[in-house]
């Protein structure tokens, strides 16, 4: 090619082509959580436009509940978040306890919460590690999900199932905890610490990640408020809500924990808060060890509720009968509406249930804290450039299953 | 949850605050579909109340019902004094309320999930498209009358012309597998898949007079005639066929 200075006045005016260009990312991209499409323009490397498009997960989640019983939402609310299932199973319990009017015995409230704690534990764990691995920081995302294969051992032994436990029940567990429970979590507690503290020391100093991650995706308070923002992503921009703390339910007023804020609302506040929140959960889960009761019953104490124990089932005809009606007919919730919230591990899961006293759901609404996390990426990726979608994407922790329903 | 903004709302805004509930410590006013957005945007601006924190925007489907077909409920909460409110509106089918896009952005995905879901439309939206399913989807799944197994059409190839592809399956199977028929249910008839539900429970009514049901009853009463159709024209296909021979 010849030097700039011999080219003709023609040749050297000559630029590139200006007009914005329009790049499809998705549905199914390896950047992309799950499947999600993103139109954007770009004019050069930045973002100019951007249109986000979910709904390739749809499977009808609000749709299938309106046909089966009100147990039979359980498996399909172990996915919608697959990453902590166990918020969304207790989440579920307590919306339809709320109706009924029930209330689970002390020692059942503890279980929740502990077992609870721990998924958010998994689900954080699982939303940092992989904002690492999308950086390139390949190790901390492969140390982060050894301990949370731990935390998935201790589910497991307690409810059958690594993943999707299915473990709720209305008016209870399915099962009480395994004898060794408490100490299988006492023993796993500075495991969590140390990893969480060598993560610290791999990242926390780290040039590159630092750069990634710092001032990047930023999203205000007011717009985290006014797009219905909640849990990490909302608290990163300094709102301090946490429905534990705000409206506690089951027995989080019996605890003493904090609730991490950032203050700018970048990628690096999603991660620090999501971190700290693990140590609160921490703090939680040992408080709750402490004061669960070793005894007492599990469920409550009602055969139109609860399932009899399967040896009654197979030796009298009561408990056969009960069993029977259970399975086939579903147990009757009164007429009426309401919305039950919790803390998932992306912010306020709600369910809003509504009866007609059949033993069919009228209607099933989840609120996906996911959904409206997601709304709000537009304006945290809107202005930046094109790479910075995989770090911001990966902050937002959207989980297709919840968010698409 | 709080009644204190249940009385500031009735004192500020008086009857066009048409009920107010507090079933099971949720605090819950209902207006008038032309007060909606109105009434919304005092729970934001008001200095007390502050309703800053956009929470949820959802509908219900009530067939049966011969007044308003849809339920469409809001929730906000304030960050300030972390109170919260539930505001309800009814919507007749065909009826377009007032969109809440401008005051809460939160709102904007949830009323194209409220479209798309249930076909309500919103006035002065900026975007009312199609979230979660596809363009080429017929109907709005949530909806009662919707089933559950309805074969959708073949979605052609986009942008190609002259690709046509026939549906699967054949027209809507029904709803078999669930516990309640809505289509029988709503057309009046007394079939129940569960025998849980029904007229003995005191569940329905045996016959629905809304608009709904009407149409329901005329596609069945359609589908009934053309398969009549079908098979009287099956019969003297047969007929003229086995007249020779004889």
């Amino acid at each position: 090619m010849e030097p700039a200075d011999e080219l003709s006045n023609d040749q050297a005016s000559l630029e590139l082509d200006a007009d914005p260009m329009r790049l499809n990312m998705g549905p199914s991209h390896p950047a992309m959580h799950g499947t999600i499409r993103m139109v954007m323009d770009l004019d050069g490397e930045n973002l100019i436009n951007l249109d986000v498009q979910p709904g390739y997960l749809h499977r009808g989640f609000e749709k299938s509940c309106e046909r089966g019983t009100w147990a039979q939402v359980f498996p399909y609310a172990d996915r919608l978040n697959y990453v902590s299932p166990m918020l969304n199973n207790v989440g579920w319990a307590l919306a339809v306890e709320k109706l009924l009017g029930i209330e689970v015995p002390e020692r059942c409230q503890y279980y929740r919460v502990v077992l609870g704690e721990l998924s958010r534990i998994a689900d954080h764990f699982t939303c940092n590690g992989a904002s690492a691995m999308e950086l390139g920081a390949f190790t901390p995302f492969l140390w982060l999900l050894k301990v949370r294969d731990w935390v998935w051992d201790i589910l497991e032994r307690e409810t059958g199932a690594r993943m999707t436990h299915s473990f709720g029940r209305i008016g209870g567990m399915a099962a009480p905890p395994t004898p060794n429970f408490k100490d299988d979590v006492r023993h796993l507690i500075p495991e969590i610490f140390k990893v969480v503290k060598e993560t610290e020391i791999m990242l926390l100093r780290n040039r590159i990640f630092l750069d990634r991650m710092q001032g990047v995706g930023v999203l205000t308070k007011e717009q985290a408020l006014s797009y219905g923002c909640t849990g990490p992503v909302a608290r990163s921009t300094g709102i301090p809500y946490d429905v534990r703390k705000d409206h506690p339910y089951l027995v989080y007023d019996r605890f003493d924990f904090d609730v991490p804020i950032g203050e700018d609302g970048d990628n690096w506040d999603r991660f620090m808060v999501r971190l700290e929140e693990i140590r609160q959960s921490i703090r939680i889960i040992e408080q709750a060890l402490e004061q669960m009761p070793d005894d007492g019953p599990v469920n409550v104490d009602d055969p139109r509720i609860v399932y009899p124990d399967k040896k009654d089932v197979y030796t009298t005809i009561e408990a056969t009968i009960a069993h029977f009606k259970l399975v086939m007919e579903g147990l009757r919730v009164p007429e009426g509406e309401v919305y039950s919230f919790t803390e998932g591990g992306n912010g306020e899961l709600g369910f809003h249930i509504v009866s007609d006293g059949s033993g069919t759901p009228y209607r099933v609404r989840v609120r996906p804290p996911c959904w409206y996390n997601l709304a709000a990426s537009r304006e945290m990726l809107l202005g930046g450039m094109i790479a910075d979608i995989i770090p911001t994407f990966g902050s937002v922790n959207m989980i297709g299953g919840e968010c698409d329903r | 949850m709080s009644q204190a903004v249940l009385d500031r709302l009735s004192a500020q805004l008086g009857d066009r605050i048409l009920e107010t509930s507090d079933a099971f410590g949720e605090h819950e006013a209902i207006v008038a579909v032309g007060d909606w957005v109105e009434v919304a945007q005092f729970l934001k601006d008001d200095e007390e109340l502050q309703m800053d924190h956009f929470i949820d925007l959802t509908a219900i489907d009530y067939p049966e019902r011969a007044s308003a077909r849809f339920d469409l409920t809001l929730m906000t909460r304030s960050s300030v004094n972390g109170q919260r409110i539930r505001l309800r509106t009814r919507v007749k089918e065909g009826e377009k309320p007032g969109t809440l896009s401008s005051i809460w952005m939160g709102a904007n995905w949830a009323e194209r999930e409220v479209y798309d879901m249930f076909g309500v439309e919103f006035e002065g939206h900026p975007d009312l498209r199609r979230i979660l399913l596809y363009e080429e989807f017929v109907g709005h799944p949530l909806r009662k009358d919707y089933p559950i197994d309805k074969a959708q059409p073949l979605v052609p190839y986009r942008e190609v012309a002259d690709i046509t592809k026939l549906p699967p399956f054949g027209i809507e199977e029904g709803q078999p597998f669930a516990r309640i028929d809505w289509e029988a249910r709503l057309a009046g008839g007394d079939q129940q898949v569960s025998p849980a539900i029904g007229v003995q429970q005191g569940q329905r009514r045996t016959l629905s007079d809304s608009e709904a049901a009407q149409q329901i009853q005329a596609r069945i009463d359609a589908r009934l005639a053309a398969e009549a159709a079908a098979a009287e024209a099956a019969e003297a296909a047969h007929a003229p066929e086995e007249g020779p021979g004889k």
